[in-house]
Protein backbone atom coordinates (compact mmCIF):
# COMPACT_ATOMS: atom_id res chain seq x y z
CA UNK A 1 0.00 0.00 0.00
CA UNK A 2 3.04 2.09 0.92
CA UNK A 3 4.84 1.92 -2.20
CA UNK A 4 3.00 0.17 -4.59
CA UNK A 5 4.69 1.85 -7.61
CA UNK A 6 8.25 0.81 -6.20
CA UNK A 7 7.36 -2.83 -5.58
CA UNK A 8 5.85 -3.05 -9.03
CA UNK A 9 8.93 -1.76 -10.41
CA UNK A 10 11.35 -3.61 -8.84
CA UNK A 11 9.23 -7.08 -10.07
CA UNK A 12 9.38 -6.18 -13.75
CA UNK A 13 13.30 -5.76 -13.18
CA UNK A 14 14.09 -8.90 -11.62
CA UNK A 15 11.81 -10.63 -13.96
CA UNK A 16 13.40 -8.48 -17.09
CA UNK A 17 16.40 -9.85 -15.53
CA UNK A 18 15.58 -13.59 -15.54
CA UNK A 19 12.79 -13.89 -18.16
CA UNK A 20 15.82 -13.55 -20.66
CA UNK A 21 17.87 -16.39 -19.14
CA UNK A 22 15.05 -18.81 -19.04
CA UNK A 23 13.55 -18.39 -22.43
CA UNK A 24 17.74 -18.97 -23.52
CA UNK A 25 18.33 -21.83 -20.61
CA UNK A 26 14.99 -23.57 -22.09
CA UNK A 27 16.22 -23.02 -25.54
CA UNK A 28 20.16 -24.53 -25.02
CA UNK A 29 18.17 -27.28 -23.30
CA UNK A 30 16.14 -28.21 -26.10
CA UNK A 31 19.22 -27.98 -28.40
CA UNK A 32 21.06 -30.31 -25.89
CA UNK A 33 18.35 -32.74 -25.76
CA UNK A 34 17.46 -33.06 -29.52
CA UNK A 35 21.08 -33.43 -30.43
CA UNK A 36 21.75 -36.06 -27.91
CA UNK A 37 18.62 -37.72 -29.36
CA UNK A 38 19.66 -37.53 -32.69
CA UNK A 39 16.98 -34.94 -33.62
CA UNK A 40 16.78 -32.24 -35.66
CA UNK A 41 19.50 -30.36 -33.50
CA UNK A 42 22.07 -33.30 -35.11
CA UNK A 43 21.07 -32.75 -38.46
CA UNK A 44 21.07 -28.41 -37.89
CA UNK A 45 24.84 -29.13 -36.56
CA UNK A 46 26.10 -31.63 -39.55
CA UNK A 47 24.58 -28.35 -41.80
CA UNK A 48 26.26 -26.06 -39.57
CA UNK A 49 29.60 -27.06 -39.38
CA UNK A 50 30.14 -25.93 -42.55
CA UNK A 51 30.73 -22.73 -40.79
CA UNK A 52 33.37 -24.03 -38.34
CA UNK A 53 35.47 -25.12 -41.25
CA UNK A 54 37.51 -21.74 -42.10
CA UNK A 55 37.95 -22.28 -38.03
CA UNK A 56 39.76 -25.52 -38.29
CA UNK A 57 41.57 -24.61 -41.16
CA UNK A 58 43.38 -21.70 -39.61
CA UNK A 59 43.54 -23.57 -35.92
CA UNK A 60 45.24 -26.55 -37.93
CA UNK A 61 47.55 -24.47 -39.69
CA UNK A 62 50.33 -23.98 -36.58
CA UNK A 63 50.88 -28.00 -37.09
CA UNK A 64 50.87 -27.62 -41.12
CA UNK A 65 53.65 -25.12 -40.77
CA UNK A 66 55.64 -27.19 -38.46
CA UNK A 67 55.64 -29.68 -40.49
CA UNK A 68 56.60 -28.19 -43.77
CA UNK A 69 59.78 -26.35 -41.72
CA UNK A 70 60.50 -29.82 -40.54
CA UNK A 71 60.55 -31.23 -43.94
CA UNK A 72 62.64 -28.37 -45.07
CA UNK A 73 65.17 -28.48 -42.71
CA UNK A 74 65.38 -32.20 -42.15
CA UNK A 75 69.36 -32.91 -43.10
CA UNK A 76 70.56 -35.21 -45.96
CA UNK A 77 71.95 -37.85 -43.00
CA UNK A 78 68.30 -38.26 -41.22
CA UNK A 79 66.29 -38.70 -44.60
CA UNK A 80 68.82 -41.69 -45.62
CA UNK A 81 68.59 -42.82 -42.11
CA UNK A 82 64.51 -42.80 -42.95
CA UNK A 83 64.56 -44.15 -46.18
CA UNK A 84 67.02 -47.07 -44.43
CA UNK A 85 64.76 -47.36 -42.09
CA UNK A 86 61.52 -47.57 -44.95
CA UNK A 87 63.23 -49.82 -46.88
CA UNK A 88 63.82 -52.71 -44.41
CA UNK A 89 60.23 -52.18 -43.28
CA UNK A 90 59.00 -52.34 -46.95
CA UNK A 91 61.15 -56.03 -47.31
CA UNK A 92 59.07 -57.16 -44.09
CA UNK A 93 56.09 -56.19 -45.01
CA UNK A 94 56.53 -57.87 -48.27
CA UNK A 95 57.77 -61.26 -47.46
CA UNK A 96 54.20 -61.15 -44.82
CA UNK A 97 52.38 -60.30 -47.95
CA UNK A 98 53.68 -63.01 -49.71
CA UNK A 99 52.77 -65.19 -46.62
CA UNK A 100 49.12 -64.01 -46.31
CA UNK A 101 48.72 -64.34 -49.64
CA UNK A 102 49.18 -68.26 -49.91
CA UNK A 103 47.17 -68.17 -46.47
CA UNK A 104 44.55 -66.21 -48.11
CA UNK A 105 44.53 -68.75 -51.46
CA UNK A 106 44.36 -71.64 -48.98
CA UNK A 107 41.58 -69.85 -47.00
CA UNK A 108 39.64 -69.38 -50.10
CA UNK A 109 39.91 -73.09 -51.15
CA UNK A 110 39.12 -74.27 -47.98
CA UNK A 111 35.84 -72.00 -47.82
CA UNK A 112 34.92 -73.33 -51.45
CA UNK A 113 35.27 -77.46 -49.60
CA UNK A 114 33.05 -75.79 -47.18
CA UNK A 115 30.70 -74.42 -49.67
CA UNK A 116 30.66 -71.18 -47.74
CA UNK A 117 29.80 -68.44 -50.47
CA UNK A 118 30.69 -65.19 -48.16
CA UNK A 119 32.65 -62.68 -49.74
CA UNK A 120 34.30 -60.09 -48.22
CA UNK A 121 35.74 -57.11 -50.46
CA UNK A 122 37.83 -55.03 -48.30
CA UNK A 123 37.53 -51.17 -49.55
CA UNK A 124 40.58 -49.10 -47.70
CA UNK A 125 41.34 -45.23 -48.11
CA UNK A 126 43.85 -42.93 -46.85
CA UNK A 127 42.60 -39.93 -45.37
CA UNK A 128 44.42 -37.76 -43.13
CA UNK A 129 43.57 -36.00 -39.72
CA UNK A 130 43.00 -32.89 -39.12
CA UNK A 131 45.40 -31.37 -35.96
CA UNK A 132 43.10 -29.73 -34.43
CA UNK A 133 41.88 -30.68 -30.60
CA UNK A 134 38.20 -31.27 -30.03
CA UNK A 135 36.33 -31.30 -26.95
CA UNK A 136 38.80 -33.40 -24.65
CA UNK A 137 35.36 -35.19 -22.45
CA UNK A 138 34.43 -36.68 -26.03
CA UNK A 139 36.95 -38.74 -28.01
CA UNK A 140 36.53 -37.96 -31.52
CA UNK A 141 39.03 -36.99 -34.01
CA UNK A 142 37.91 -34.92 -37.41
CA UNK A 143 38.82 -36.13 -41.01
CA UNK A 144 40.44 -34.66 -43.78
CA UNK A 145 37.56 -36.24 -46.05
CA UNK A 146 33.94 -36.30 -46.07
CA UNK A 147 30.74 -37.69 -48.23
CA UNK A 148 32.71 -36.11 -51.45
CA UNK A 149 35.27 -38.37 -50.92
CA UNK A 150 34.06 -41.40 -50.04
CA UNK A 151 33.58 -41.31 -46.77
CA UNK A 152 30.64 -43.16 -45.08
CA UNK A 153 28.88 -43.30 -41.57
CA UNK A 154 30.39 -46.67 -39.70
CA UNK A 155 33.44 -47.27 -41.71
CA UNK A 156 36.23 -48.50 -39.62
CA UNK A 157 39.33 -46.36 -39.25
CA UNK A 158 42.41 -48.15 -38.53
CA UNK A 159 46.25 -47.48 -38.52
CA UNK A 160 49.19 -49.48 -38.21
CA UNK A 161 48.87 -50.59 -34.98
CA UNK A 162 45.03 -51.70 -35.28
CA UNK A 163 41.84 -50.55 -34.97
CA UNK A 164 40.80 -46.76 -33.86
CA UNK A 165 37.44 -46.43 -34.24
CA UNK A 166 34.93 -45.40 -36.92
CA UNK A 167 33.05 -42.72 -38.48
CA UNK A 168 29.98 -41.38 -36.96
CA UNK A 169 29.11 -38.03 -38.77
CA UNK A 170 30.07 -37.04 -42.37
CA UNK A 171 29.59 -33.46 -44.36
CA UNK A 172 30.20 -32.99 -47.79
CA UNK A 173 34.70 -32.18 -46.58
CA UNK A 174 34.91 -33.61 -43.38
CA UNK A 175 33.74 -36.31 -40.89
CA UNK A 176 34.16 -36.81 -37.44
CA UNK A 177 34.86 -40.63 -36.40
CA UNK A 178 34.75 -41.83 -32.70
CA UNK A 179 37.64 -42.95 -31.31
CA UNK A 180 37.84 -46.78 -29.84
CA UNK A 181 37.90 -45.38 -26.12
CA UNK A 182 35.04 -43.19 -26.13
CA UNK A 183 32.51 -44.53 -23.28
CA UNK A 184 30.20 -44.26 -26.13
CA UNK A 185 32.04 -47.12 -28.36
CA UNK A 186 31.69 -50.49 -27.98
CA UNK A 187 33.87 -53.20 -30.61
CA UNK A 188 33.30 -56.93 -30.96
CA UNK A 189 35.93 -58.79 -30.25
CA UNK A 190 37.75 -62.14 -29.92
CA UNK A 191 40.96 -63.28 -27.93
CA UNK A 192 43.22 -64.44 -30.32
CA UNK A 193 44.34 -67.36 -28.28
CA UNK A 194 41.62 -69.15 -26.81
CA UNK A 195 38.67 -67.83 -29.96
CA UNK A 196 36.38 -66.38 -26.58
CA UNK A 197 34.18 -63.87 -28.04
CA UNK A 198 33.25 -60.38 -25.83
CA UNK A 199 32.92 -56.82 -26.69
CA UNK A 200 35.64 -54.19 -25.56
CA UNK A 201 33.96 -50.76 -24.34
CA UNK A 202 35.57 -47.12 -24.01
CA UNK A 203 36.74 -45.95 -20.92
CA UNK A 204 37.04 -42.23 -21.71
CA UNK A 205 40.78 -42.73 -21.18
CA UNK A 206 43.16 -43.23 -24.43
CA UNK A 207 44.94 -46.26 -22.94
CA UNK A 208 42.32 -48.01 -21.44
CA UNK A 209 39.36 -50.35 -22.98
CA UNK A 210 37.22 -52.60 -20.52
CA UNK A 211 35.72 -55.85 -21.17
CA UNK A 212 33.37 -56.59 -18.93
CA UNK A 213 30.79 -59.81 -17.88
CA UNK A 214 33.50 -62.17 -18.85
CA UNK A 215 32.72 -65.35 -17.08
CA UNK A 216 34.74 -66.74 -14.44
CA UNK A 217 35.18 -69.93 -16.58
CA UNK A 218 36.63 -68.49 -19.90
CA UNK A 219 39.74 -69.12 -21.06
CA UNK A 220 41.30 -64.95 -20.79
CA UNK A 221 44.66 -64.14 -19.31
CA UNK A 222 46.87 -61.09 -18.97
CA UNK A 223 48.84 -61.00 -22.40
CA UNK A 224 46.56 -61.68 -24.69
CA UNK A 225 46.07 -59.94 -27.99
CA UNK A 226 42.30 -59.40 -28.88
CA UNK A 227 41.44 -58.99 -32.50
CA UNK A 228 37.77 -57.80 -34.08
CA UNK A 229 35.93 -60.73 -34.40
CA UNK A 230 33.57 -59.35 -37.15
CA UNK A 231 30.55 -59.71 -35.34
CA UNK A 232 27.95 -57.50 -36.40
CA UNK A 233 29.26 -56.61 -40.14
CA UNK A 234 30.85 -53.08 -39.09
CA UNK A 235 34.62 -53.72 -38.08
CA UNK A 236 36.13 -56.45 -40.86
CA UNK A 237 37.43 -59.26 -38.53
CA UNK A 238 40.79 -60.06 -38.00
CA UNK A 239 42.45 -56.77 -36.84
CA UNK A 240 44.00 -56.08 -34.00
CA UNK A 241 42.51 -54.06 -31.31
CA UNK A 242 44.45 -54.53 -28.06
CA UNK A 243 46.11 -56.39 -25.08
CA UNK A 244 44.62 -57.63 -21.77
CA UNK A 245 46.20 -55.64 -19.04
CA UNK A 246 44.76 -56.64 -15.81
CA UNK A 247 42.17 -59.07 -14.93
CA UNK A 248 39.74 -58.46 -11.78
CA UNK A 249 36.18 -59.73 -10.09
CA UNK A 250 33.39 -57.55 -10.87
CA UNK A 251 30.88 -56.15 -8.08
CA UNK A 252 28.80 -59.09 -7.98
CA UNK A 253 31.82 -61.52 -7.90
CA UNK A 254 30.30 -63.76 -10.41
CA UNK A 255 31.63 -61.98 -13.91
CA UNK A 256 35.83 -61.29 -14.59
CA UNK A 257 36.30 -57.72 -15.68
CA UNK A 258 39.26 -57.00 -17.99
CA UNK A 259 41.24 -54.12 -18.74
CA UNK A 260 42.90 -53.80 -22.22
CA UNK A 261 45.35 -51.03 -24.01
CA UNK A 262 44.56 -50.54 -27.28
CA UNK A 263 46.63 -51.51 -29.94
CA UNK A 264 46.11 -48.38 -31.93
CA UNK A 265 48.56 -45.10 -31.78
CA UNK A 266 45.42 -43.44 -30.15
CA UNK A 267 46.98 -40.00 -29.07
CA UNK A 268 48.46 -38.80 -32.44
CA UNK A 269 48.69 -40.09 -36.00
CA UNK A 270 48.78 -38.07 -39.07
CA UNK A 271 47.03 -40.36 -41.37
CA UNK A 272 44.27 -43.65 -40.92
CA UNK A 273 42.85 -46.04 -43.01
CA UNK A 274 39.15 -46.21 -43.75
CA UNK A 275 38.40 -49.30 -44.30
CA UNK A 276 34.85 -50.90 -45.27
CA UNK A 277 33.36 -54.15 -44.89
CA UNK A 278 31.70 -54.84 -48.73
CA UNK A 279 29.66 -58.07 -47.95
CA UNK A 280 28.10 -59.67 -51.16
CA UNK A 281 25.59 -61.38 -49.76
CA UNK A 282 22.90 -60.17 -47.08
CA UNK A 283 24.23 -62.88 -44.87
CA UNK A 284 26.63 -60.61 -42.09
CA UNK A 285 26.69 -62.82 -39.44
CA UNK A 286 29.64 -64.66 -38.29
CA UNK A 287 30.87 -67.61 -39.83
CA UNK A 288 30.75 -69.67 -36.83
CA UNK A 289 33.87 -70.95 -37.01
CA UNK A 290 35.04 -74.62 -35.42
CA UNK A 291 36.42 -73.14 -32.12
CA UNK A 292 40.09 -74.74 -32.49
CA UNK A 293 40.97 -71.87 -35.45
CA UNK A 294 39.77 -68.63 -34.99
CA UNK A 295 43.30 -66.38 -35.27
CA UNK A 296 43.78 -68.07 -39.39
CA UNK A 297 40.65 -65.65 -40.65
CA UNK A 298 42.57 -62.96 -41.99
CA UNK A 299 39.41 -62.35 -44.15
CA UNK A 300 40.63 -59.17 -45.12
CA UNK A 301 41.73 -59.32 -48.98
CA UNK A 302 45.72 -58.77 -48.16
CA UNK A 303 46.28 -56.88 -51.60
CA UNK A 304 43.80 -54.37 -49.88
CA UNK A 305 45.67 -53.88 -46.87
CA UNK A 306 49.16 -54.60 -45.84
CA UNK A 307 48.73 -53.76 -42.31
CA UNK A 308 46.86 -57.30 -40.84
CA UNK A 309 49.24 -58.93 -38.81
CA UNK A 310 48.70 -62.49 -39.48
CA UNK A 311 47.40 -64.31 -36.66
CA UNK A 312 51.03 -66.73 -36.49
CA UNK A 313 53.20 -64.02 -36.41
CA UNK A 314 55.00 -63.84 -33.16
CA UNK A 315 53.25 -61.08 -31.04
CA UNK A 316 56.86 -59.07 -31.03
CA UNK A 317 57.25 -58.88 -34.45
CA UNK A 318 53.73 -57.96 -35.17
CA UNK A 319 54.21 -55.05 -32.76
CA UNK A 320 57.84 -54.07 -33.33
CA UNK A 321 57.34 -52.34 -36.52
CA UNK A 322 53.78 -50.45 -36.04
CA UNK A 323 55.53 -47.45 -34.18
CA UNK A 324 58.09 -47.23 -37.05
CA UNK A 325 55.87 -47.22 -40.27
CA UNK A 326 54.27 -43.51 -38.57
CA UNK A 327 55.59 -40.12 -40.74
CA UNK A 328 58.35 -39.14 -38.48
CA UNK A 329 57.70 -36.18 -36.91
CA UNK A 330 60.33 -33.51 -36.63
CA UNK B 1 30.24 6.22 -19.32
CA UNK B 2 30.63 3.40 -21.28
CA UNK B 3 32.18 4.36 -24.81
CA UNK B 4 31.35 2.23 -27.80
CA UNK B 5 34.17 -0.54 -28.04
CA UNK B 6 35.60 -0.98 -31.71
CA UNK B 7 33.59 -4.11 -33.18
CA UNK B 8 36.60 -5.30 -35.20
CA UNK B 9 38.10 -5.33 -31.48
CA UNK B 10 35.45 -7.34 -29.88
CA UNK B 11 34.54 -9.79 -32.49
CA UNK B 12 38.05 -10.10 -33.39
CA UNK B 13 38.78 -11.50 -30.29
CA UNK B 14 35.24 -13.41 -29.65
CA UNK B 15 36.42 -15.21 -33.13
CA UNK B 16 40.22 -15.54 -32.28
CA UNK B 17 38.81 -16.98 -28.60
CA UNK B 18 37.04 -19.84 -31.03
CA UNK B 19 40.75 -20.58 -32.38
CA UNK B 20 41.87 -21.21 -28.93
CA UNK B 21 39.53 -23.70 -28.47
CA UNK B 22 40.35 -25.88 -30.71
CA UNK B 23 44.58 -24.54 -31.37
CA UNK B 24 46.28 -28.59 -30.95
CA UNK B 25 48.28 -28.53 -27.98
CA UNK B 26 50.22 -31.47 -26.26
CA UNK B 27 48.54 -33.88 -24.59
CA UNK B 28 48.22 -33.68 -21.44
CA UNK B 29 48.15 -29.70 -21.38
CA UNK B 30 44.97 -29.45 -23.87
CA UNK B 31 42.88 -30.21 -20.58
CA UNK B 32 43.99 -27.17 -18.78
CA UNK B 33 43.39 -25.16 -21.68
CA UNK B 34 41.98 -21.72 -21.15
CA UNK B 35 38.12 -20.97 -21.52
CA UNK B 36 39.37 -17.87 -23.41
CA UNK B 37 35.89 -17.79 -24.89
CA UNK B 38 34.26 -17.14 -21.28
CA UNK B 39 36.84 -14.78 -20.12
CA UNK B 40 36.59 -12.49 -22.90
CA UNK B 41 32.55 -12.25 -22.31
CA UNK B 42 33.32 -11.49 -18.52
CA UNK B 43 35.42 -8.77 -20.00
CA UNK B 44 33.11 -7.42 -22.45
CA UNK B 45 30.00 -7.45 -19.98
CA UNK B 46 32.43 -5.39 -17.74
CA UNK B 47 33.16 -2.90 -20.31
CA UNK B 48 30.83 -2.40 -22.77
CA UNK B 49 27.65 -3.68 -21.19
CA UNK B 50 25.17 -2.60 -24.16
CA UNK B 51 27.15 -4.22 -26.76
CA UNK B 52 27.18 -7.64 -25.25
CA UNK B 53 24.52 -9.38 -23.09
CA UNK B 54 22.65 -12.83 -23.12
CA UNK B 55 22.13 -12.86 -26.71
CA UNK B 56 25.50 -12.49 -27.68
CA UNK B 57 27.19 -15.28 -24.93
CA UNK B 58 24.56 -17.48 -26.08
CA UNK B 59 25.41 -17.16 -30.06
CA UNK B 60 29.15 -17.38 -28.96
CA UNK B 61 28.02 -20.67 -27.66
CA UNK B 62 26.57 -21.94 -30.03
CA UNK B 63 29.59 -21.33 -32.09
CA UNK B 64 31.97 -23.05 -30.03
CA UNK B 65 29.89 -25.65 -29.79
CA UNK B 66 29.86 -26.11 -33.56
CA UNK B 67 33.70 -25.69 -33.65
CA UNK B 68 34.60 -27.81 -30.66
CA UNK B 69 32.09 -30.67 -31.82
CA UNK B 70 29.98 -30.30 -28.17
CA UNK B 71 26.53 -30.92 -27.84
CA UNK B 72 24.99 -28.03 -29.62
CA UNK B 73 23.57 -26.04 -26.68
CA UNK B 74 26.48 -26.61 -23.84
CA UNK B 75 28.27 -24.35 -24.24
CA UNK B 76 25.77 -21.84 -24.67
CA UNK B 77 24.00 -22.69 -21.58
CA UNK B 78 27.14 -22.64 -19.88
CA UNK B 79 28.11 -18.94 -21.01
CA UNK B 80 24.31 -17.44 -20.71
CA UNK B 81 24.92 -18.56 -16.79
CA UNK B 82 27.96 -17.09 -17.00
CA UNK B 83 26.80 -14.05 -18.26
CA UNK B 84 23.63 -13.33 -16.73
CA UNK B 85 26.15 -13.65 -13.20
CA UNK B 86 28.23 -11.10 -14.27
CA UNK B 87 25.95 -8.66 -15.45
CA UNK B 88 24.37 -9.79 -12.01
CA UNK B 89 27.23 -8.31 -10.03
CA UNK B 90 28.62 -6.09 -12.63
CA UNK B 91 28.83 -2.72 -10.55
CA UNK B 92 30.94 -4.63 -8.21
CA UNK B 93 33.42 -6.81 -10.06
CA UNK B 94 34.00 -3.19 -12.47
CA UNK B 95 35.36 -1.61 -8.93
CA UNK B 96 36.91 -4.53 -7.78
CA UNK B 97 41.00 -4.36 -7.87
CA UNK B 98 42.46 -6.35 -10.51
CA UNK B 99 43.23 -9.27 -8.35
CA UNK B 100 40.01 -9.48 -6.71
CA UNK B 101 38.54 -9.45 -10.14
CA UNK B 102 40.77 -12.34 -11.20
CA UNK B 103 39.48 -14.11 -7.94
CA UNK B 104 36.25 -13.49 -9.06
CA UNK B 105 36.60 -14.72 -12.91
CA UNK B 106 38.26 -17.72 -11.31
CA UNK B 107 35.16 -18.40 -9.49
CA UNK B 108 33.06 -17.27 -12.47
CA UNK B 109 35.19 -20.60 -14.44
CA UNK B 110 34.78 -23.03 -11.53
CA UNK B 111 30.86 -22.59 -11.48
CA UNK B 112 31.36 -23.01 -15.22
CA UNK B 113 33.40 -26.40 -14.71
CA UNK B 114 30.51 -27.43 -12.53
CA UNK B 115 27.69 -27.21 -14.84
CA UNK B 116 30.10 -28.44 -17.54
CA UNK B 117 30.29 -31.55 -15.13
CA UNK B 118 26.30 -31.68 -14.57
CA UNK B 119 25.66 -31.36 -18.08
CA UNK B 120 28.01 -34.14 -18.96
CA UNK B 121 26.66 -36.75 -15.80
CA UNK B 122 23.09 -36.08 -17.74
CA UNK B 123 24.53 -36.80 -20.87
CA UNK B 124 25.91 -39.97 -19.88
CA UNK B 125 29.37 -39.24 -20.93
CA UNK B 126 31.21 -39.39 -17.27
CA UNK B 127 33.12 -38.14 -15.18
CA UNK B 128 35.76 -35.90 -17.59
CA UNK B 129 39.48 -36.07 -16.91
CA UNK B 130 40.56 -34.28 -13.49
CA UNK B 131 43.14 -32.27 -15.97
CA UNK B 132 40.29 -30.15 -16.83
CA UNK B 133 40.09 -29.23 -13.18
CA UNK B 134 43.24 -26.47 -14.11
CA UNK B 135 41.84 -24.92 -16.57
CA UNK B 136 40.31 -22.23 -13.92
CA UNK B 137 43.45 -22.08 -12.59
CA UNK B 138 45.05 -21.01 -15.67
CA UNK B 139 42.13 -19.02 -16.59
CA UNK B 140 42.92 -16.99 -13.19
CA UNK B 141 46.60 -16.86 -13.83
CA UNK B 142 46.07 -15.01 -17.30
CA UNK B 143 42.98 -12.79 -16.23
CA UNK B 144 45.35 -9.81 -15.34
CA UNK B 145 47.12 -9.82 -18.57
CA UNK B 146 44.09 -10.12 -20.61
CA UNK B 147 42.53 -7.33 -18.56
CA UNK B 148 45.41 -4.85 -18.89
CA UNK B 149 46.21 -5.79 -23.05
CA UNK B 150 42.58 -5.56 -23.67
CA UNK B 151 42.81 -1.90 -22.03
CA UNK B 152 45.73 -1.07 -23.83
CA UNK B 153 44.56 -1.90 -26.98
CA UNK B 154 41.19 -0.32 -26.55
CA UNK B 155 43.43 2.82 -25.65
CA UNK B 156 45.12 2.89 -28.58
CA UNK B 157 42.32 2.13 -30.99
CA UNK B 158 40.53 5.28 -29.17
CA UNK B 159 43.46 7.69 -29.81
CA UNK B 160 43.90 7.01 -33.47
CA UNK B 161 40.59 7.72 -34.14
CA UNK B 162 40.86 10.98 -32.00
CA UNK B 163 44.28 11.61 -33.78
CA UNK B 164 42.68 10.98 -36.82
Amino acid sequence: MAYPGSTASRLSESAGGTLPLLAYLALAMTLMVADQRGGFASQARLKLSVLAEPVWWVAASPGRVAEGVGKLFSTRQELTAENQRLTRELQVSASRLHRLLAVAEENQRLRELLGGTRGYRLSAKLVGIIDIDLDPSRQRILLDAGSDGGVAVGQAMIDAGGVLGQVVEVTPRRATALLLTDPDHAIPVQVVRSGLRTIAFGTGRTDQLRLPNIPQSADIRVGDRLVTSGIGGRFPAGFPVGVVEALHPDDTRLFVVAEARPAARLDRGLEVLLVSNAVDETDVGPDAPPPPEPPAEPAAEPAAEPTTTPAAAPANAASTPAPATRTPRP
Amino acid sequence: MTRTPSPWLLYGSLLSSLLVLVVPLPAGIDLARPYLLAMLLCYWMLEAPDHVGLGVAFLAGLAADLVSGTLLGEQALRLVVLAFLVQRFRTRLRFFPLWQQALAVFALLLNDRLIALAIALASGDGLPPWGTWLSPLVGFALWPWLFLLLDELRLRLRERERGG
